[in-house]
């Protein structure tokens, strides 16, 4: 079986992962309209090439970002989300400005 | 008289010139300056759109180009399974409209395509899945579709070969039981609309690849090909799990991932299987072709890829739970596997129509459920192509629904069972 290196985990067979797509940045929930944050919700780059994504170790509820190769299915790295992300997202401020 | 098999009156017969094996498409030719319409992929569904097109609208100055050969994408990979009992008004609707085609092919072509009636069973284990089956049971009979909810009993007589047992992790409590489901040779659906384009005028191109677009002012002038420009007054695209490079030489995105979509066949057995068998609890499908080879499948890969690779994982999750299902296929060899790229959607309905670019036309998010679905596409893509404007049966599937929230589910009808 497919072998994936989870950062908190080490390396682990690939069905214990589960797959969360795309990183893509996004926009501020608090000031953004419906078209913006629906195209930010379902469109998709979907390259063919290194693609940069989330993925989880499910028995941990550990997510990550791998980095991954779609044409010849090889994984080239992966990392902390924290490696990337440094700030939280408040997700109550738009409820609250309502 | 020698009999007919002697080997040297065979071999005659074949050098002789008399009788030429039939063409279904003339020799390759220069690619001409210009055309009416380009269609862009050469699979089932743009080679129903160019028959369509010649035949109701008159528009015979078409041109196919097609990367690699005729109808070697998905339209060769799927495992052929052809019903309409979906669960929104607006897919039933669609997918019956294609079973009439169906139902009609192989007079209307004249092209034998084995279209074989079996009755497609989409086994119930849980209450959910119990729940949802009346839905579609009672959507799919307000529409005239030939669907009902059945119980055990009535499954045990229907499918002598199941195992029936509670002892299992997965008891079987119903089926939606769809009379019409059926399976048809994907090859001669390709090749039958192929020959009968052709015969109109339609040029079939094989081994060329569309690499760029040619857009001014919002507006498409034609395509950029392996053997140099092609304009063109109208371009559809159909190109299956390439939908996403493709659209994004033409500047837009969409709402599709690739992911594959792997299957494999048994070694030939006496038939013995008459019916289609989903489960979507246990994640498989099998059915026995005309040649005895159970044909078998599942739902997609765990993950996204341009790759057409098999893995054994696939085959272990689907094989254990085969036997939960057949006990008696425990001996039964498998001798083929393979895959296609799919174009999955997030609501399991296509994205069909009209794009932002003018006189561009898409027919994509076809993943795992588009064979079915071949005639009806080429009929409603030719007239939205010819008008400019999209056919009634396929408004739902507008690429803005998402931007409106209007997306049309069918998970729970199409993600086992194609
Ligand atoms: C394993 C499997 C099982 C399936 N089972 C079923 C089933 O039981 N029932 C069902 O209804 N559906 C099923 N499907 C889905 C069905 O096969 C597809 O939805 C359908 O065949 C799509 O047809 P198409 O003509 O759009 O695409 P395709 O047949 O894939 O044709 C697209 C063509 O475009 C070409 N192309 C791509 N990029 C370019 C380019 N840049 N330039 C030129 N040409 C290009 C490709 O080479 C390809 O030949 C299954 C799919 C798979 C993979």
């Amino acid at each position: 079986m497919k072998v994936m290196n989870c950062p908190l985990n080490g390396p682990r067979n690939i069905s214990e992962f589960a797959w969360g797509g795309e990183v893509k940045p996004m926009p501020d929930p608090a000031s953004v309209d419906d078209k913006v944050w629906a195209d930010w919700l379902f469109l998709e780059n979907n390259e063919a090439g290194v693609v940069r994504e989330w993925w989880c170790h499910v028995p941990t509820s550990f997510w990550f970002i791998a980095e991954r190769n779609t044409i010849t299915d090889e994984i080239l790295k992966t990392y902390a989300a924290g490696d990337v992300f440094n700030s939280r997202v408040e997700f109550s401020k738009k409820a609250e400005t309502k | 008289m020698l009999p007919a098999f002697f080997p040297l009156k065979i071999l005659r017969y074949g050098l002789s010139g008399k009788y030429p094996a039939e063409r279904f498409i003339p020799k390759a030719q220069d690619l001409k300056k210009s055309y009416d319409v380009v269609i862009i992929g050469g699979g089932g569904h743009a080679l129903a759109c160019a028959y369509y097109l010649a035949k109701t609208h008159g528009i015979t100055n078409v041109c196919i180009l097609e990367r690699g050969y005729l109808a070697g994408g998905n339209t060769a990979r799927n495992t052929a399974i052809i019903r309409s009992n979906y669960l929104t008004p607006e897919g039933v609707r669609f997918y019956e409209q294609s079973l009439k085609l169906y139902r009609e092919f192989s007079q209307e072509l004249d092209f034998n395509i084995l279209y074989s009636e079996r009755g497609h069973f989409t086994l119930a284990h849980t209450d959910a899945a119990m729940r949802t089956s009346r839905w579609r049971a009672e959507v799919n009979k307000q529409l005239g579709v030939d669907s009902e909810l059945i119980y055990p009993d009535q499954i045990a007589k229907l499918c002598p070969h199941l195992n029936m047992s509670d002892h299992v992790r997965y008891p079987i409590m119903g089926a939606l039981f769809h009379p019409p489901g059926s399976i048809a040779r994907h090859d001669a659906v390709a090749w039958a609309y192929a020959r009968g384009a052709a015969k109109m005028g339609v040029e079939i191109h094989q081994q060329t690849a569309v690499n760029g677009l040619i857009i001014e002012n919002g507006t498409v002038k034609g395509v950029e090909t392996s053997r140099g420009t092609v304009y063109a007054n109208r371009v559809m695209q159909a190109v299956a799990g390439n939908t996403s490079v493709v659209a994004k030489m033409a500047g837009f995105r969409l709402p599709i991932k690739t992911i594959p979509l792997q299957a494999c066949v048994s070694v030939p057995l006496k038939p013995f299987l008459d019916q289609i068998i989903v489960s979507g609890s246990l994640h498989v499908y099998v059915s026995q072709s005309s040649r005895g080879e159970l044909v078998m499948g599942g739902s997609t890969d765990p993950y996204g890829l341009y790759n057409t690779r098999s893995t054994l994982d696939f085959k272990e999750g689907l094989l254990g739970h085969m036997l939960e299902l057949l006990p008696m296929l425990g001996e039964v060899k498998v001798m083929r596997q393979w895959a296609g790229m799919t174009d999955m959607t997030p609501d399991f309905s296509p994205i069909m129509g009209l794009t932002p670019v003018k006189n561009y036309y898409i027919d994509s998010g076809w993943g795992t459920w588009g064979f079915k679905a071949t005639p009806v596409c080429g009929m409603t893509m030719a007239h939205t192509i010819a008008h400019d404007s999209p056919h009634d049966l396929i408004k739902p599937f507008y690429l803005d629904r998402f931007v409106d929230y209007a997306q049309v589910g069918e998970k729970g009808a199409a993600s086992v069972g194609h």
